[in-house]
């Protein structure tokens, strides 16, 4: 049977992997903003877990409110890449040093 | 049995598509492999019963956050290959952090159990004979409609940061002022003039 064991393994897994993008991916910001992503993700499978077999709805709202704050970090990320490439021409995050005094 | 099943499938599936949007070569396929670990996700939630978050996932991040990294991989002309030169300086250390987070993680989720104190009290325990968006509409419209308002501020505030971003105003693009044009009287647009037979008119390079 499916408990809640398995979900938060699921879980762990996906979150890990997302750190290991960041990780791997430093100088690629749009494959580091999908780690992020994968990262709520794993949250949110959380919250879900949690909320399902504890049967309390909260886990489920706040699963949503995080589903709305990582679609509006992908947006503003995406804005601020767009922008960034305008000004550089790349997007190799290792040499932003233009807000550097 | 069958519950287990396709369990296994989809976390299996939501797993590998994790792992190769990591470490695909051509961002494109890792955004692909993004919306397959989304719509596996989604099928996981739908196997214990949290429908509306299931259809959410789908249309928030399948729909829009997918669609957006996208639109913008296939927009912005960069050399992905010259951006991953490096990346087996960090795979050591990287994989190191990964796997004592993943270690921990695990052994935390195969060691946890809620306490008796934890389970008496829940914040809004599942009412009976409810469908799970019925519930979810219930409490989110009544006990925590302020968070939702502050969930919809969010929103605004990235789509107007957005906005700002990106926006640029463009030099020597012909524009519509429709002020102007409503304003614009026959008096002021039209000249008679009655020329002599011969003569012509004079103008100011052909427009007056």
């Amino acid at each position: 049977m499916i408990g809640i064991g398995h979900y938060l393994g699921v879980s762990a897994i996906l979150f890990t992997l997302g750190v290991l993008g960041i990780a791997l991916n430093r100088r690629n910001i749009i494959v580091i903003l999908m780690s992020v992503e994968l990262m709520l993700l794993a949250v949110n499978i959380n919250f879900v877990a949690f909320s399902v077999f504890l049967e309390d709805m909260v886990g489920q709202l706040f699963a949503m409110f995080v589903l709305t704050v990582a679609a509006a970090e992908a947006a503003i990320g995406l804005a601020i890449l767009v922008t960034y490439f305008r000004n550089r021409g790349t997007i190799a995050v290792d040499d932003v040093r233009q807000m550097r005094g | 049995m069958t519950q287990a099943f396709i369990f296994y499938l989809l976390a299996g599936v939501t797993v590998v598509s994790g792992l190769m949007v990591i470490s695909a070569r051509n961002p494109v396929h890792s955004v692909l492999w993004l919306i397959l670990a989304f719509v596996n996700a989604a099928g996981l939630f739908l196997v214990i019963g949290a429908e509306f978050l299931a259809m959410l996932l789908i249309i928030v991040y399948v729909g829009a956050v997918a669609v957006l990294f996208l639109f913008v991989v296939m927009m912005l002309d960069v050399d992905f290959a010259r951006l991953r030169s490096g990346a087996a300086r960090y795979l050591p250390v990287g994989v190191l952090l990964g796997a004592i987070l993943m270690v921990e993680m695990l052994l935390l989720a195969g060691a946890w159990s809620s306490g008796a104190i934890a389970e008496g009290a829940r914040a809004a325990p599942r009412p009976e004979g409810l469908t799970n968006i019925q519930a979810i509409g219930t409490i989110l419209y009544t006990d925590y409609v302020f968070v939702f308002q502050a969930a919809g501020m969010i929103l605004l505030t990235a789509m107007i940061g957005a906005i700002v971003l990106t926006h640029r105003e463009r030099a020597g693009v012909k524009r519509q002022d429709p002020a102007r044009q409503a304003a614009r009287t026959p008096e002021k647009a039209v000249v008679l003039e009655r020329p002599l037979v011969g003569a012509g008119v004079e103008t100011d390079g052909g427009v007056r």
